[in-house]
Order: structure tokens, then sequence, then C-alpha cells
């Protein structure tokens, strides 16, 4: 608790614990927290540590094999426990409202937008006509971006992209004027341009309706943007908690340290030996989608790639950056070989390739990939052994007890020694996963890596980790890589060279810092105006700062 | 939605043909002479060489398929040989027998079996769903004819409740048809609503997971809007397909439970008719009751949209 | 989890008795199940015959036992034929996509088209009412769904990194289907020949109980049962007994499967 009075609080949450029913396993121990009315509070966690849990709880909305064990949960004074249903009910929507994670799957989509909206207002508000509801309804549809709220009441949930999902979601909680919004990883799934305006729209809501907020993330860098305090928990533990600023410039835990640290920050930029040709050269690229000729008609397919033209230097790593949809995942596997060109020609060391052509076999063993997923990416039925020994296999001239050699060591080098060799991916982490499909990749000693996402599906800690072994390791080995990532914190730590994407079209390129701080496309500064930079404080903290403050969406009218 | 209903009907009539290659195919694998097969112990020289004729055996294959094929769109199935009849209007008779069954026996199903999988599923691992699911699993293991067998010795014979075999069509005697369809109709139900239940419990635990429900709930929505508003519709769509795969299924497989209650239906035709290598009825069976089939998935596929809008989304 | 339990011990103990029923049924039986014996005829259960004895006074648990064997084993016979049939087909067609598997699905969808029961009856008009017939027509009627269920999951396996990545590894196609993509299949496969045993063992007793099986005097289940018809006022046990069989062996093998599928649907696992 900070020591500055407040006025009486709005929710607060003692000693609260629960476990899972059938094993007692406890998930969340002993939490305790307090939310003012009107105050922004996030709560910051890695996965398993029991954040989303304990935020649910407060509306008897875990799931149904978790039960609270200990602790009291007051809510406008009200001891929670002591509710009966229908006042429980009362209190769902009315006085404190929900935003989830996936907006894919948060609505319903097989009810009308207009349908799910009026019926929160016909639940908690009896007085209302059905033409009051409708007039309020499409004044908050109006509020929160929706261009044509009129056509939007008559749709279905699918008829919208996942940004606008977000907005309508938005929209149904506040609708209701809940005195509390339990916002839960609400922009994680969303594209990190929308992430901002999303965001933006959701402070200026609660703030213009004096709603208080607990926002539950796992990036604390965009919950120190928007939050009064944060709460940092960890393994179902509150390990520290205070204002958001203090807490960031002076974290006291060792894991708040630790969760700091682990934020990507910008590497000194190192020279790129100068080469000759390029280690890979792209031109002209396209690559369209889908065009198949059908028994009746030619299906007009869909261009992905317009033409691009891109050059990779020996021991350069180039970040590809864009949203979804922007074709950096195409344009990878394009060039792993993954997806036939429609046109233009992609050249390893000045000699062009071409699946089952000449110097193919050589480009397969020196063009290696690393994937988004390590839960996906690696065959469940092998060992780690088999599964890295197995990217050996086509290679000529190396006796058995070389490839033995080579994957123990390449092993060791990702630290994965040892015992590992034998175990399946399942008995493994993510973390460990990832070092794994690493390790199969560098294993050939290639002198070129795509690495798609490589980092994304891990955890902050476990991603700081991940990305130090790659560093190192491309620094060990001197590959090339193509980094394609949509998170530009990331980029901004790994890269030598940035690319930005937008449509399947390259829209901007250039080293690292001139893209950085001088962008010079409008869609380059919008992504860069959503990442904070970090400058270090004193006493192991950061400052946050935030770039292109200009590229900020237009305030929401209230 | 224009586009969604052609797409679907066009895409049952390479179906529907590829089906009709497979009956004509498969009476041309039984050795002989097709002519002598269709004609059986009808045969005289003369009315062979005349239906060689008319099949037009002495051309290629893919032309007497044309021929067959022509035919059975002008709704010409051939005589049957055990009864001299035309197969179409025979086919059709029995068909009505076994289709009231069906239906009624299905309808009835239904109309208990998804609201109860949505309850076990709404109330998952509770002794209420224990029971049902049991209860479901032990339905659903019983085969038809020997549950039919049971009812008519314990409600038949035992009881002396319900007339034992047999049947009565309505435009006789309604009272006594009712009667005498209460069993069949009730094995029929008891057996599909084990199946029944099965999926909707399923694929209402699958809806209950997402967040739309605990969103629906987080707006302070009673459990029985949240069930019935929310989670009915979109747990409903798989279950809706089960009935329409299961009412095919039911007419392919009804002849066990004719059988048992001695119901001049088309499934028992059709046995009979492979017992008297009746080929004519044979082929027409097959044909009707594989197109009967088709129409219904069809029917079933047309009205999907209505349980979920994103199916006619691109 | 612990209904998981309970299911694979109740449907275990269940499968495990029938089966050892059959494979001591196709050894040794109490009695021949074939030696009429008028004297005895329409036996109540008893001390001497414990089901009792039919209308030919054969023993009823004697042939119950030779039944099972006959059953297990063309129910076996048949969802290898199957199984292997619709795995290369779903294989190839999964795997090769474009114009093969185009042409490959209308036909194989055709004939899913068919009930599968009616499928069988067609093909036994054709193949013949014997073992061998049962065994080609019940086959090649479960085919085009194993084909089906084998194409998803490679179309879905096609789609997982590390299927990408053998391909980025330099493997041929040839064995990226025989190291990655065939041993995953085994899981889903395991849950289809379970619920496909059920649906073999029972078609194959009601086209026995049609008489369309294998022909008596050989008994079989639903060959009893179509026998108990007339005697069924008298003689309760024929009608009982062989009923009772079929059901359980197929609550058996419905309880393994749904604890097969809850094992290995993805969904479930780290649930808990």
């Amino acid at each position: 608790m900070t020591g500055t009075t407040l006025p009486a609080p709005l929710l607060e949450v003692e000693n609260l614990s629960l476990a899972v029913t059938a094993t007692g396993t406890e998930v969340v121990r002993g939490v305790g927290f307090a939310v003012a009315p009107g105050e922004i509070v996030g709560i910051v966690g890695e996965s398993g540590s029991g954040k989303t849990l304990a935020a649910r709880s407060i509306m008897a909305l875990q799931p149904p094999a978790i039960r609270r064990t200990a602790g009291t949960i007051r809510f406008e004074g009200r001891d929670l426990a002591g509710l009966s249903a229908k006042e429980l009910r009362d209190l769902r929507g009315g006085r404190i409202g929900m935003v989830f994670q996936e907006p894919m799957t948060s609505l319903n989509p097989s009810m009308l937008i207009g349908q799910q909206l009026e019926e929160g207002l016909a639940v908690h508000r009896h007085a209302l006509s059905a033409d009051e509801r409708r007039a309020l309804v499409l004044d908050m549809l109006r509020r929160v971006g929706i261009a044509d709220p009129d056509g939007a009441l008559a749709a279905y949930p699918h008829q919208f992209s996942g940004g606008m999902r977000q907005r309508i979601m938005l929209a149904s909680v506040m609708l209701l004027q809940p005195a509390l919004l339990i916002a839960d990883e609400p922009t994680t799934a969303l594209d990190a341009v929308v992430q901002r305006d999303v965001l933006e729209l959701m402070v200026g809501l609660t703030r213009a309706h004096g709603t208080a907020v607990l926002m539950i993330s796992h990036d604390l860098s965009m919950v120190a943007r928007y939050t009064d305090r944060i709460i940092v928990m960890r393994k179902g533990e509150i390990v520290e908690q205070g204002r958001s600023d203090e807490l960031l410039r002076a974290p006291r835990h060792p894991y708040t340290r630790a969760l700091l640290s682990a934020m990507p920050r910008r590497q000194p930029a190192r020279p790129v030996p100068p080469a000759a040709t390029p280690i890979i050269e792209v031109r002209d690229l396209v690559v369209d989608y889908g065009g198949r000729r059908g028994l009746f008609r030619r299906e007009s397919g869909k261009r992905a790639l317009h033409g691009l033209s891109l050059s990779i230097m020996p021991r350069e790593v180039v970040a590809l950056v864009g949203g979804s949809g922007s074709g950096k995942t195409t344009l990878g596997r394009a060039i792993a070989g993954l997806l036939p060109p429609s046109a233009g020609t992609i050249r390893y060391a000045g000699r062009p390739i071409m699946a089952g052509g000449a110097g193919w076999a050589d480009y397969r063993r020196n063009c290696q990939m690393v994937f988004q997923d390590p839960y996906s990416s690696l065959d469940p039925r092998m060992t780690i052994g088999a599964l890295v020994g197995e990217a050996l296999r086509t290679v000529p001239a190396m006796g058995r007890r070389e490839k033995a050699e080579r994957v123990a060591e390449v092993l060791s080098e990702v630290g994965l020694a040892g015992p590992f060799a034998d175990r399946y991916p399942h008995e493994l982490s993510g973390g460990q996963r990832q070092r794994v499909a690493i390790a199969r990749a560098v294993v050939r000693r290639p002198a070129f890596v795509i690495a798609d996402e490589p980092v994304s599906a891990l955890d902050v800690t476990v991603r700081a980790q991940v990305l130090e072994l790659f560093a190192d390791l491309q620094a060990r080995h001197g590959f090339s890589c193509l980094f394609i990532s949509h998170d530009l914190g990331v980029v901004e730590q790994v890269a030598d060279r940035v690319v930005v994407m937008q449509d399947g079209r390259i829209v901007e390129q250039g080293d690292r810092d001139t893209v950085f701080d001088h962008p010079a496309h409008p869609y380059t500064r919008r992504l860069l105006s959503a990442i904070p930079a970090l400058e270090p404080a004193g006493e192991g903290g950061v400052r946050l700062k935030w770039r292109f403050d200009d590229a900020a969406p237009e305030p929401v009218p209230s | 939605m224009l586009h969604f209903v052609f797409k679907r009907v066009a895409m049952a009539v390479p179906t529907l043909l590829i089906m009709a290659v497979t009956v004509f195919v498969l009476i041309r694998l039984i050795p002989g002479d097709p002519a002598a097969l269709m004609l059986g112990d009808l045969a005289t020289p003369a009315s062979l060489a005349d239906l060689r004729e008319r099949l037009g055996l002495d051309q290629s294959l893919p032309v007497q398929f044309g021929i067959w094929f022509g035919n059975v769109l002008r709704g010409d199935f051939g005589i049957s040989i055990t009864s001299s009849q035309p197969v179409l209007p025979l086919v059709l008779d029995r068909f009505w027998i076994s289709a009231r069954v069906v239906l009624i026996a299905v309808l009835l199903a239904s109309l208990f079996a998804v609201p109860a999988g949505m309850v076990a599923a709404w109330r998952q691992n509770s002794s209420t769903d224990l029971f049902l699911v049991g209860l479901a699993t032990l339905l659903y293991s019983i085969p038809t004819f020997w549950l039919g067998l049971l009812l008519l010795l314990f409600l038949g014979l035992q009881l002396n409740w319900l007339p034992v075999v047999g049947y009565v069509s309505f435009s006789e005697d309604p009272g006594a048809a009712l009667l005498y369809i209460v069993m069949p109709v009730m094995t029929l139900f008891l057996h599909e609503m084990g199946v029944l239940i099965r999926m909707s419990r399923a694929s209402t635990l699958e809806v209950l997971r997402l967040d739309y429900i605990t969103h629906a709930r987080a707006k302070g929505l009673s459990e029985s809007a949240v069930l019935w508003r929310h989670a009915f519709k979109n747990a409903f769509g798989p279950t809706w397909t089960l009935i329409g795969l299961v009412l095919g299924n039911l007419l392919g497989g009804i002849a066990v439970v004719e059988t048992v209650f001695t119901i001049p239906g088309l499934g028992r035709l059709l046995v009979d008719a492979i017992f008297a290598r009746d080929y004519p009825v044979i082929q027409g069976c097959l044909l009707f009751i594989a197109f009967v089939y088709v129409a219904v998935n069809l029917v079933v596929d047309l009205l999907y949209p209505v349980f979920d809008p994103r199916v006619t989304a691109e | 989890m612990k209904r998981l339990s309970l299911n694979v011990v109740l449907g275990g103990a269940i499968v495990g008795i029938v089966v050892a029923g059959a494979v001591l049924g196709a050894v040794w039986t109490p009695y021949d199940p074939l030696k009429i014996n008028f004297v005895g005829r329409l036996a109540p259960p008893g001390a001497a015959h414990w089901f009792g004895t039919d209308e030919f006074g054969r023993d009823v648990l004697s042939r119950l036992m030779a039944a099972a064997a006959t059953s297990m084993l063309i129910s076996l016979s048949t969802v290898a034929a199957a199984g292997l049939l619709g795995t290369a087909v779903g294989l190839v067609s999964g795997y090769a996509r474009g114009w093969t598997d185009r042409i490959l699905m209308a036909f194989n969808d055709a004939l899913l088209a068919f009930p599968a029961i009616l499928l069988a009856l067609g093909l036994l008009t054709v193949a013949g009412a014997n073992s061998t017939g049962i065994i080609v027509a019940l086959g090649l009627a479960y085919t085009p769904s194993v084909a089906r269920i084998v194409r998803g999951t490679v179309l879905s396996l096609r789609e997982r990194e590390f299927v990408e990545a053998s391909r980025v590894m330099g493997n041929s196609e040839l064995y990226t289907v025989l190291r990655h993509i065939l041993p995953n299949c085994v899981g889903p496969m395991t849950v289809l020949a379970t619920s496909m045993f059920g649906w073999v063992l029972l078609a194959e007793s009601a086209l026995s109980f049609l008489g369309l099986g294998v022909p008596p005097p050989a008994p079989t289940w639903g060959n009893m049962l179509a026998a108990s018809r007339p005697f069924i006022a008298q003689a309760v046990w024929l009608a009982i007994f062989p009923g009772l069989c079929i059901s359980l062996t197929l609550l058996g093998i419905n309880l393994l499967g749904d604890a097969l599928r809850d094992r290995l649907d993805p969904r479930m696992r780290g649930a808990s």
C-alpha cells in the first residue's frame, strides 16, 4: 500500500486464495489489494501467475474447476460472499463490467450485435423502453468509433475485424456504466497499432464515466503507460505493488527487477563487415494465394506480395516488421522455399535458386528456419536428440559419431546438455522447446537463418533469455538472419537493419537507428508510437519514454 | 446467402451421380447376363432379347449407364421379379411406412435429448450429468433389434399392453395404427436418444468454455438466459447435423426393427429382395434410400445458417 | 480425471472378459456348440447348462463363446481391412492435394453419402452372405470414413510447423510422410479404430440377425437372436443372453473409446 490517503476503496480484496477443487493445488495464495473509485490499476504477471483467475474470481467467474479457499472480497463495502444469486447478477454487468482478451470468441457468433448490446440494458435498466435502449446503444457504438452504428446493430460479429469487435465489446460493457471495469489482456490479440487505439479509447471512456479499471496484462510497459498503480504477481502471489512510476523507477522485489531488465532495449549498433555479394537477394518477388482453376471458373487469387526487393548481407540481422496481414510471414516462407513465388527471383550467394534446381540442395543445407510456435514446430513423437539429429540426416560426408558429437555440442550450446537429449517435447517448457528449435536450425552451421516470430509465444523473462541465446549464437557462428516480428521492442534489440511492410509492400527500410529515430513513413511512425523506449533510471529501474505522440489517434469524444 | 444455397445444391449433383454409378456398377458386378438377372424366373428368350435391346447391352458400358440412368430419371426403375409390379411405386409405398416411424422417433428423441444433453453439460460432473451420460451410453450401446425384442417381451408378452407384431395402416384404423406403431417408435426413440444426448452434451461443453458465455454471465444474465439464449443456438449446430445423419442412417438400418415387429417397410423390402435375388428392387431400394439420404442432409445443411450465421460467409 | 479412470476400468474389464471368452471359445467350449440333442431342448439355465439350451438342445453358453470368437475375428479383420485401405487413400489424398485429392475425395464423399449399412447390404448382394463376404462388404463400406478422417488429420498435420521444418531440412516428401505424418496419425487412428470396431460388430450382428451374415448352423450373436424369436414366449433366455453379449461388448468398447478420446483430445491436455 502507498502512504497516500485514499478515499474509501471501491474494491477490497483480502487474503484471497484459490485452489483447483479436484487436487487442492493452490493457484492463488493470500492475494490482497484495493482499487479506489476512478483509479486505474494494473495486474502484471507472466503465464501461471494467477492474475486472470484472481481477477475473474472477483465476479465469481473463475472456471468451475477452481474454488475459493480463503479470503474476502468487498465491493462498495459489501462482502461478495454473502450475496444471493440475484444480487450477484445485479452486480455483474451493472456495477462491474468485464472485457475479455480474445475478440474472436468473446462475442456470441450467432446473435446480432444489437441483441447482444441491448440484453445487458434489458437486465439492468428495467425502466427503459425499447426505443430508449436502442438510442443508448447507438450512442455508445458511435462513441467507440463504429462508423455505421445502425448497420452494426443488425450485423453479426464475424462481419467485423478483431479491433472493431473489441470496440463493440467495450461498448457493451460501458453501456451499463459500471463502477469497475475488469479488462483481461484487452489488447493482447490485436496488432500493435490497433492495440494502442483501443487502449486509448478504453481509458478515455472510463475516465469520462469515472469508472475504475483493473487491467490485467503480461506487458509491463503497456500497463505502466495507462495505470496509476501496478500489482506484480508471480506464481499465484503478489510480489510487489505500488505507484506505477515509482515501481518502474525503483523496483524493490528481484522479480520486478527481472521483469524490467527483461524488457527489450536497444543495443549499441554493430558494424557489419562489408561484403561484395549479399547472401540473399530478392528481386521483384510476387506471391499470389488461392488462385486456382475450378471446374467451372477460374478463381482469382489474392496477391500477398506485390513485387518486393530486399537483400541481406553476410553476418547481417535484418528485421522484417509489420502488422498481421502485412505479408511478412509470406515473404519469409517464400525465401525459405516453402511457397513457390509467382514471379521474381531469389538469389543465394549470387546464384538464383529454384525448388529442385541446381544448387537447391546446397541452399537447403544453408538456409534454416526457426518457427513461431514451439508447441507445433517439434514432432511430439521424437526425442530432443533425434529432433536435432534429424537436421544432419541429409548432410553428406558426416559420420555417425561426428553427427552425435555435433548434436551434443549444439544442445550444450543452447543450454540443454545431458539428459535433455532423451526427453520428449511435451516434457519441456516453452522456452526450452524454442531452444531445441534453435539448436535444430543451427546444428548444420547454416549461412542464413529465417526466424519467424521466434519469441512471440514466450513469456517476457524467457523471451529475454532466448533472445540473448540467439544473439550469442549469431555472433559465434556468424550466420545472417531474417528476423520476422510484429514486436518492435524485440526488433530494436536484435536488428542491424529494419524492413517495414504493410499490405504486401515494403514501405520503409534502413539501418535500425535511422528507422527508429527518424522514421520516414507515417505507418512506421504509427507502429513506433505504440511501443515505449526505455531509459535506465537509478536503483535498477527504468523510465518510459513515448515516441511520436503526434501519431496518436484522435481523442475520444465524451 | 443465395450463393451459399446454390453452392450446396450444386455440390449434391456430383454426389448423386457417383452414387448412381456405384449402384449401377454394383449390380453389373454380379456374374451373369444382366438381362437374365433383371428378369429372373420371368425370362423367356423373347423377353430376354427385348430387354437386352432396351438396356443396350450390345453397346459400351457408359452408353448402358446412360440408358439406365435416363430411365431412372424418368422414374422407370424396372419391374420387380417377384411381384411383377413396377419398382418405383412399390418403393414409395413402403417408404412412407418406414419414414413415419423414423420421423416420429427422431423428432421425439431430439426433443428430449437436446435439452437433456445441454443440462448435463451445464452441470458437468454433477450426479445429474453422470446419470444422463451413463443412461445415454447404455442406450446407445444396446442394438435396436435387441431393444425391440426386449420391449416386445415385456410390454407385449408379459404386460400385454401393446399388440406384439404387425402393422395397420392409418387409413384403415387410426387407433390401431397408433398402437402398432408405439413399440417400433419407442425402440428407435430410446436408441437415438442415447446418440443425441451424447452429441448435445459434447457440443454444449465446447460452447460453455468460450468467452462469450463468460461474457454473458459477466453482463448479469441469469443462468437460464445464458444457457438458452447464448449457448443453445451455438451448441445445436453439430447436433442438428447429426440429426440429419441419423435420419438417413435409420432408413438404411431400419430393416432390423421392421424384422422384429414384422412391419412391411422399405428396409424389409430390400432384405426380402436380397433373399429373392429380385435385382430390380434391390437396385431401386439402394438408389432411393441413397437419394433420400442426400436430400435430407442437403435440407439440414441449407437450414444450418439459422443456427450459425457464419457458415454463409466465405 | 476420476470419470476417465472409471471409464477405463469398466470398459477394460468388459472388453477383457469378452475377449477372454472369445479366445477361449475359439479353442474350447463346455459343450460342442453344434451338437444337437433333442431330448434336452429348450432347457432353462441350470447347473448343467448355465445359460440353458436352444431349440435344438445345443448349449447356449458354448454357442455364445463360439459366436464371440467368430464376431471378434470378423470385426478385427474388417477394421484392419478398412483401416489399411482407408489410411492409404487418406494419406495419398491428404498429402498429394490438388486434382488427385479432389477426384479421390469426390468418390469417397459419394460413398460416404450412403449409410454404411446400406452400402454393406448392396455389396453383400455381390459378395455373398458368408464371413468373407461380410468382411469385404463391411470393410469397403467403412473405408470411406477412415479415408476422410486420415485425410483430415494429414491436412491438419501438414499445416503444423514440424512438417514444414522437415521440408526446410531438405527431407524428401516420402520421408516426411513416413517419419512425421504417419506416426502422428496413430493417435486419432486408435480412437477411430476403437469406435469402428463397435460399429462393425453392431453391423455384423444386424446382418446376422437379418439372415445375411454367417450362415447357420455356425453361431453368431445376431443369428442366435433371430432364431430365438419363435420361442421368445417359452424360452426368454434365448433372447436375453445373445443380446446381453452384444450390448455389453458395445458398452465396453464405447467406454474405452470415450476414455481414449478424452486422453488424445488436445484440448483436454494440460486441463488438469
